[in-house]
Formats: C-alpha cells, structure tokens, sequence
C-alpha cells in the first residue's frame, strides 16, 4: 500500500525531500507553500486551470493505439500524446499552473530553468498569455544543442540567458535561476520545470502535472494496462502518468538516460546508478563523488541530462512503488528513427528513452499492454540526430 | 557550543571591538600558497576565519566565489583536503576557524564522523550555506559533542516567528545575511542592514555577524559600528584570484575594529 498523503509537513517522503535552501529563501518557499495550498483547495483557481489546460493548451490529450508498433513489438501500446499539447511537450500543464499561481501571489516576473529547452518555451509561452515578464536561464551547451527553442523563447518574448558555470547544462541552469531568485525573491516567482528542488515544488509540480494520469484513468475505460512507462530526468512526466496509478497493480517503470553507458560513468541515470545526496535543495538519489561533489551527468538528452531526480521517485524506487531502468544514447536514437517510420510521430529524444526500452524488452512483454507517456515531440532534436548519424562515437 | 567562539564574542564585546573575520576559500590561488593568504590576513588584523571549502554547485555564492571553488577544485582542493587545510590553519594563525560548506559532503561523510574529524582538526566551528535551522538539528547536535559551533543564517526576509526559532536553536553565532542575493560586491550598503540587526537584537543576545554584500572598508565599518562581527568574503577573494594575495586585508580589519583612520 503506498502511502499518498507524502510529503508530510517537512516536505518529505519517507527520508527524502525536504527543505536545504538559504535562509534568504525559506520566508519565499514557505509563502509559496501556503499559496498554493490555498488556491488548489479553491474551486475557482481549479476550475481557470481546468479551462487554461482544456482552451489554451488543447487538452486532454488523446490516448493512441500505436497499431504499427504494437505489430512490430508484438506488445499492445498505447501512447498517451502529450506531444500534441500546446508547445509539443508536457511541461505546459505545469507552467500553466504555477503562472495562474504566481499572478494570483502578486509576482510580476517569473524566471525557469531549461535543459532541452521544452520547459524554457513552456514558461516563456505561459509568460506571454498570462502577461508576466519571463526569464530563462539555459546552459550554453543546451543553447548549442536546442537553438529552434532558443529562437522561441525569444519570440514569445522572453530573455534567455545563458549559463556558462559547469557544464553549461541543466544542473547549472538550475543553480543559477536559484541564484536569481534568490536576489529577486520579493517580486519574481521561480517556476521549476520538474518534481526537483526544495519542498513544496516536488509537491506542487506532481499536482499540476497528474492530470495526465488522471486523464488516461478515464480514457482507458475497460482496457487494463500491464505496464505504463515514461522517460526521467528530473521525473515530471513520469510522476504525472504514474501519480493517479500507485495504488493499482500496475508495473510502473521510468526509464533513465544511461547515456554512453553505465560502465562509461557518463550517464544521467541518478536512481539506478546513484546515491542519496542533497542537490538543488532536496535530499534524492544522485551522482556524486564518495567525498559528496556532485558530478556531471551526461545524455544525448538535455532534458534527461541531469545529475539527480525529484524527491517522490527516490521514494517509490526504496518502497518498491516504481521501478527505475535506462537505456543508452544509441538505443534512444534507435527508437527516435523507429517510432518516426512506423507511427508518423517524431518523439523527443527524451520520450524516445521510453520507446527505447519497449524495443529492448520487447520478448518479455509479448502479448502485454503497455502505455507510454509520450512526453514530446521531437522537432526540436532533429538537427541533433541529423548530425549524429555520421558519429561513429555514439 | 563551542568555547573558543564563545570566548572570542564574550571578549569582543567587552572591549567593544568587533570581530573582523574574512572568508576565503581553501585552495586559492594555488594549493601551496593558500596556507599563506590566511597567515597574512592573521597578520592584518583577522580575528577568526570563514574557510571556505570550495563545492561543485554553490548555489549561494555569486560569481568572484563560484570562479573561486571552480578553481580550488581544478587544483585539487578536496572536501577532506579544505577540513586539513582549515586545521592547519588553526594552528599556525591561533585563530579560530570556522569552515564553510554546502551539506551534501556533510551528509556523505555522515554528520558524526564530520564533526569527529573536524573536532581532531581543531575547527571551531560550521557554516552550512544550505541548511535553514529546521534542517540543522541532527548535524548541530552531532557538531556540539564534539565541541564545535554552528552558525545559523537570519535573513532580510526572515520574520520575528523565525527569528526566535533561530535563536532558541541557540547557534554559536547568527550570520545574518547583509543583503538579499547571493554573496558578491555590491555598489552600496544594503538598506537591510540596520533593520535587521535591530530585529534580531530585539529577540536575542546570541551574536550577530554581517556578511553578504559587505564589499568596501567604509560598508564594513558601517556594519561593525552595529554588529559583533563582519564577514568580508568577496572582495578579498577576487584580489587573491587576480593578484594572488589580499591586498586590502589590513584596510578591512582597521575598518571593522575603528582604527580607520
């Protein structure tokens, strides 16, 4: 039996999460914390985030029957299409979300974080709609990899700022949008992209983003899935399809970036390969050094690119809730071309993660239905993968 | 608590001098000179150190202190190589130390083993950039069996409620943070300053330190004339950065004690 009521008090689930922020922004976090408890108890601010995900971002999402696929996997998969959101990714359900919250705390200005890029244009287009000035800080390596998103940003009228301490990727771009804020606290609101960072946001972004699961529930009807499987970075996506399923038999599985391989050390792949640790306010499983710096992950993904993940995940890994699997940059890019070719959709190398694993354990699942959150599409990655295939590193 | 910090607030304000206590990272310029950069700021007036243990994601510290760890870390300053540093340090200055980290390498080494080492070492005491006093219970108890102190931060934006939860946790000292940003220079002297000194005399006597933001001799004369003792961290990390010592040690110490001229 999982237990749904987590986090408790202190921002926990189980022994992880928490609150390790600078004192400068505990009265913020706190005040946030109240904020939204408040507005997700008034029906009025549920219902404006109901119409805002049903008129504005083009909700629900359908849920797909991948004929080709499941013929060519013999697995029965369904793909729940958060591609064909708004802006082409899941990370508008919760810009949406804490965009309506910040207006409704006063905050004229929000600041993001973006690794791929999806959760930056995200924001920056929540920014535009709602009428809020918008900051992103992006890693100079990701500005390379994910220039269309950089373009976007700027058209919806948001300044990106590039981040050149570290890798220039997203753990970076997270340090220094918390730096930001950290300074502009009393009039900017911090809309973290994923279920990481000091507690409430893991609590905060798993509500805005179970709306996929809780849409999915209803649109399976009948149907009973064996399996439902999401790709993890930080963990939003997953946590969004997998929230409103705890408590069934369900086998729930994330799939992390394992990169150039595990055996390698570049990987991104923080619950399956890492420790428990403290990074960017909460403690999680992450990767680290035995004297506790944190090292670089690395993926073919900006957005799975990323040395730890949200709090709630470790939890399920320990209780045994989810479990966590990963594939390599090459088994990913595998699954970008098959699922182009077979079903018309072209997935983010991120959600490609997931597909990667359905192809890998295809023999274990014969006969099985299985659900994939097909987290976003990958128009973005293309020039990525264009140029990849004459890599003979990859 | 731990006695040596006791003993140098209880003197400091009987003689109605505060305490100048610069921050500087382990490992600046270079692994080999960095003994020296704290004995010469021993030599120009410090009374206490803030060492700085440099960490891979400092997410409080502003640009001078990120270019600072990233190049402490380049050269091979450790977790474990900043706590030998800050205990040899202790020793050849006779001044009490007071190491810098971010929790992470805390909680890796476990918070008892920490303090054990750190207590060998002859470290008199921990700030933890990370760790707001509902975090810090477990890591400051481990701390005081060993003897050694623990800051806790107070903030502009922290309220009176805190305010007195922080100083019921009873911290050797309360950093209280001079500025809202991350640490780095500022042009003038926060507008914070006064308020929240006042604020936190007016719930307890624990010790105040002003940090953050304090950047010229005439900002951290300000801050002395109102606190028990001033952190000056980015200014003299950067002249360590681009000229391998600090230059302005002797001018900061003579501004927090009043014998600027």
């Amino acid at each position: 039996m999982s237990d749904t009521s987590f986090p408790d008090a202190t921002g926990r689930f189980g022994p992880f999460g928490g609150r390790y922020a600078p004192e400068t922004l505990m009265a913020a976090l706190a005040e946030l914390e109240a904020a939204f408890r408040q507005a997700w108890a008034d029906p009025v601010f549920v219902s404006e985030y109901h119409r805002w995900l049903r008129e504005f971002v083009g909700r629900p999402s359908p849920l797909y029957e991948a004929v080709g696929l499941s013929e060519a996997l013999g697995i029965r998969i369904l793909l729940k299409r958060e591609d064909l959101n708004h802006t082409g990714a899941h990370k508008i359900n919760n810009t949406v979300g804490q965009g309506l919250l910040a207006k409704r705390m006063g905050k004229p200005r929000i600041i993001a974080e973006t690794g791929a890029g999806q959760h930056g244009v995200a924001s920056a287009t929540a920014a535009a709609a709602l009428d809020l000035e918008c900051a992103v800080y992006m890693g100079a390596k990701d500005m390379e990899r994910q220039g269309l998103n950089v373009v976007r940003m700027q058209l919806l009228g948001t300044e990106v700022i590039p981040v050149t301490s570290g890798a220039g990727t997203l753990k970076d771009a997270v340090s220094e949008a918390m730096r930001d804020w950290v300074g502009s606290v009393a009039s900017t609101h911090y809309v973290i992209g994923s279920v990481v960072g000091p507690h409430p946001f893991p609590l905060m972004v798993r509500e805005f983003q179970k709306i996929i699961g809780e849409e999915l529930s209803e649109q399976l009807g009948d149907v009973k899935p064996d399996v439902i499987v999401a790709c993890v970075g930080g963990g939003s996506n997953a946590m969004g399809i997998f929230y409103p399923f705890l408590d069934s038999d369900i086998d729930l599985v994330g799939v992390e970036a394992a990169g150039k391989g595990i055996e390698t050390g570049k990987h991104g792949a923080s619950l399956g390969h890492g420790t428990p640790g403290v990074l960017h306010g909460a403690r999680t499983y992450m990767l680290q050094d035995d004297q506790g710096q944190v090292h670089e992950a690395h993926s073919i993904s900006a957005g799975l690119d990323y040395p730890g993940v949200g709090p709630e995940h470790a939890y399920f890994q320990d209780a045994g809730l989810a479990r966590y699997e990963s594939v390599t940059d090459r088994e990913a890019v595998e699954a970008f071309h098959l699922l182009s070719r077979i079903e018309g959709i072209i997935p983010a190398l991120e959600t490609a993660h997931a597909i990667a694993w359905l192809q890998r354990e295809a023999p274990a699942l014969a006969g099985k239905t299985v659900v994939v959150n097909l987290s976003g599409r990958g128009d973005k990655d293309v020039q990525e993968v264009v140029g990849l295939s004459s890599d003979p590193g990859l | 608590m731990s006695t040596a910090l006791a003993s140098m607030f209880a003197t400091a304000r009987h003689a109605g001098r505060p305490v100048f206590m610069p921050f500087m990272t382990a490992g600046i310029p270079d692994q080999d000179s960095s003994p020296a950069v704290f004995e010469q700021l021993a030599a120009d007036g410090a009374d206490a150190f803030e060492l700085g243990i440099p960490y891979s994601d400092p997410l409080m510290d502003g640009p001078v202190i990120q270019a600072a760890s990233a190049r402490a870390l380049d050269g091979g300053m450790t977790f474990l190589g900043g706590l030998e540093l800050a205990g040899r340090v202790a020793g050849s200055t006779g001044k009490p130390v007071i190491v810098m980290t971010y929790v992470n390498p805390i909680l890796q080494a476990g918070p008892d083993a920490f303090a054990a080492e750190a207590a060998a070492l002859g470290i008199a005491g921990v700030i933890i950039a990370d760790v707001p006093f509902e975090e810090s219970a477990d890591i400051q108890a481990a701390l005081a069996g060993h003897g050694i102190g623990m800051a806790l931060f107070a903030a502009p934006t922290t309220d009176e409620q805190r305010l007195r939860a922080i100083a019921e946790a009873q911290p050797s000292f309360i950093y209280a943070v001079a500025d809202l940003g991350v640490t780095g220079r500022r042009q003038e002297t926060s507008r914070h300053l006064e308020g929240l000194v006042r604020r936190i005399r007016a719930v307890t006597s624990v010790p105040i330190v002003l940090g953050v933001g304090i950047s010229t001799p005439a900002q951290a004369e300000t801050a002395a004339a109102i606190a028990d003792g001033v952190i000056v961290g980015s200014a003299l990390v950067a002249e360590v950065l681009e000229e391998g010592a600090p230059r302005s040690g002797a001018a900061f110490a003579a501004a927090v004690h009043g014998t600027a001229r």
